[in-house]
């Protein structure tokens, strides 16, 4: 491995890949069984954290940024002037290696330009896991990117090697697809989604039969959107992500606020702020779907199409249903818990398990880590003090905005300027 | 002459230590009682001082009538917190283990018991730091092929990490040293040692001088660095959230921070 020539390629292939946020490495169960390298059993590690906060968990670089396609919000469109490089199989297999040895990094996340062919990228991409399991007896974490349009056979050979694989659908909607992505059709994304969720379920009901059936991609499948490149409500995006993981059984879905990177005029200009309020809302609504028994349509629908950017998706949604508190804190089911803003599900974990001893008060709640400053209008406990006023859900939304402090405090100011 | 009220406990340090005091507590039917380190043993002129010898029986005993009482969390809780090494840690666990023990239910689950609580939040922070430790170690290759960190973690957390760093560097031989409490772990290929080393005295732990390590040492730390800043997004750039995530304090010893 010649050091310079890995260094500069590394530069231009770890700066072209850092638009995929997605760098979960846990939930695969594979074990060191024969005294290799590495182990991905139970928790993901982030090793790192960017100077933007984001974990870096795993060597996440493009196997090659030249691409035939031509995508107007992808870096490495054909038409963009940038500098290309190309890794050799091998480099990356010695990377990874070199970096998990030193404790860096759970594994390896390969994507890729396009190169040739669908195929030809595919092939590549399982060629680097198929030597990192086979010749290096690597048991570390890898997430291969499913190229758009691979074959059935691939896509099958990658899920034997690999522990997650993705393909990022990028665009919510197919009119937004047509738009900047005039090439791609919807049904190139969703045919290898399609090939491993079926295999995963096959490889899954064998095992229960045979033991020794191998593992197939044992961390899942997921994918990602860009936020904010072609004019979609949060509305379209919810029920674009609820829709593939009922229908997909996706482990995650990641939106990524689109960060300007070309002059295109379909786009937002460079220099457009990222959108990561916005962002950070649907990540909380995707909790709420996944963690905290709502269904997308009570949280989005024809008539709120957008998530309310001041209060988190869970106060918006109890202000608008106040009819449901307040909520008995020591008599309440776990679902109705779940609902109550302020409450996280480890606070409800822990008042279900406490109340069994004592009724809890106010002094409990908080000792045990509550957000009260949201919870106390929603809740009723073992004290004569609770919220008595018939307040509607605009002054109580006020009445909680007074007495909180926004970390985006700045990035909202400007924007309700804005809206209103 | 008057029967000093309280009993000072002093051991040496150990978890098995302070097992065989809350063995001796139980054994004398001591009521009123302040177990302390040898290491931090303050006199009193009120109270009989005694030196409690560490016995595994005894602390076995003691451990195993825990176990029965407590959920596995609950047991594991007490370790963790144990290791924290904060000041009068060892009474506040005597209070939790003394309600346990009284209690007909598992009380691991009152977080309304002041103590319970306590003891939970701390054992929560030792939680995060052996998480931690499990991130933030950097292996440097050493001339003669050995994986090398150095870690100053807040809290007593080898004895945690052991097992993950086991199961995973299972092929190449690694120690972990804590130089703030003069110890490491040794793995040889075979089994884990704890180790006590005299380090060089011209080693700089923050630096990776070409005598100690290998050649292409700092050619991985490089392109480490390297993959560091180019993973980064400039228009996306938040320090407040960097710094929750990565504190300060940690920064000395990981290579990424160090350009």
């Amino acid at each position: 491995m010649s050091f310079e020539r890995t260094q500069e390629k590394l530069k231009i292939l770890a700066d072209a890949a850092k638009y995929d946020v997605s760098c979960a490495s846990s939930g695969s169960k594979r074990n060191n069984a024969s005294k290799g390298l590495g182990d991905a059993t139970g928790m993901g590690i982030c090793h790192s954290y960017t100077e933007d906060g984001r974990c870096v968990s795993l060597l996440k670089i493009l196997l090659t940024n030249y691409c035939i396609f031509d995508c107007a919000y992808c870096v490495t469109r054909k038409s963009n002037d940038i500098k290309r490089a190309a890794f050799q199989v091998q480099e990356v297999v010695d990377l990874t290696i070199n970096f998990y040895r030193r404790n860096y990094i759970e594994g390896l996340f390969l994507s890729s330009g396009i190169f040739k062919s669908a195929d030809y990228t595919m092939e590549r991409l399982v060629a680097v896991a198929k030597k990192l399991r086979l010749e290096e007896n690597f048991n570390g974490y890898i997430h291969l990117k499913s190229i758009p349009g691979a074959s059935d056979e691939l896509m099958k050979e990658a899920g034997l090697y690999a522990d997650r694989l993705s393909v990022n659908i990028e665009i919510p909607t197919e009119e937004g697809l047509k738009l900047l992505a005039p090439e791609k059709r919807r049904e190139d994304f969703i045919k290898p989604m399609v090939k491993v969720k079926n295999e995963i379920i096959l490889y899954k009901s064998e095992k229960k039969l045979i033991k020794s059936t191998p593992k197939f991609a044992p961390g899942g499948q997921s994918t990602q959107m860009i936020i904010g490149a072609s004019g979609e409500s949060d509305q379209q995006i919810m029920w674009t992500s609820n829709y593939f993981y009922k229908k997909f059984n996706l482990k995650r879905v990641y939106y990524s606020g689109y960060i300007p990177i070309s002059y295109d005029a379909r786009l937002p200009q460079i220099g457009t702020a990222v959108p990561m309020l916005r962002e950070n809302r649907l990540y909380q609504t995707d909790w709420l779907m996944r963690f905290y028994g709502f269904e997308v349509h009570e949280i989005l629908n024809q008539e709120h199409q957008n998530l309310d950017l001041e209060v988190d998706p869970k106060l918006g949604w109890a202000l608008r249903n106040l009819e449901q508190f307040p909520v008995d804190v020591n008599k309440a089911e776990k679902r109705m818990l779940a609902r109550v803003p302020g409450l996280g599900m480890k606070s409800v974990y822990k008042i279900i398990e406490a109340r069994r001893f004592r009724n809890l008060n106010w002094e409990h709640l908080q000792r045990m880590g509550v957000a009260l400053n949201r919870a106390k209008y929603f809740l009723i406990c073992e004290s004569r003090n609770f919220e008595r006023r018939d307040l509607t859900g605009p002054q109580l939304k006020s009445l909680i905005l007074q007495n909180s402090t926004s970390k985006y405090q700045k990035v909202l100011s400007p924007q309700l300027n804005l809206f209103d | 002459m008057q029967i000093p009220k309280e009993s000072i406990l002093v051991y040496d340090g150990t978890f098995d230590g302070f097992l065989t005091c809350v063995f001796q507590v139980y054994d004398l039917k001591l009521k009123q009682v302040d177990i302390q380190p040898k290491s931090h043993a303050m006199d009193s002129l009120f109270a009989m001082r005694d030196e409690v010898l560490t016995d595994p029986e005894k602390a076995d005993r003691v451990w195993r009538g825990i176990k029965k009482k407590t959920s596995a969390t609950g047991s594991s809780r007490l370790y963790y917190a144990f290791l924290s090494e904060q000041h009068q840690i060892e009474n506040l666990l005597l209070r939790y283990i003394q309600y346990a023990l009284k209690s007909a239910l598992p009380i691991d689950a009152d977080f309304t018991n002041q103590d319970v609580l306590k003891v939970t939040q701390i054992a929560k922070s030792v939680g995060r730091e052996k998480h931690r430790m499990e991130a933030f170690v950097r292996f440097r290759l050493t001339k003669d092929e050995l994986y090398f960190a150095n870690i100053e973690p807040d809290f007593d957390v080898l004895p945690l990490i052991s097992k993950h760093f086991e199961r995973r560097y299972a092929d190449q031989k690694w120690v972990i040293y804590d130089l703030k409490r003069n110890y490491g772990l040794y793995y040889d290929l075979e089994k884990v040692d704890i180790i006590n080393l005299i380090l060089p005295e011209n080693f700089d732990a923050t630096k990776t001088s070409k005598e100690f390590f290998a050649n292409e040492e700092l050619e991985f730390q490089t392109l480490w660095q390297d993959y560091f800043e180019s993973t980064n997004i400039t228009s996306r750039k938040n320090m407040k959230l960097h710094i929750r995530h990565v504190p300060k304090r940690y920064w000395k010893y990981l290579s990424e921070k160090l350009r």
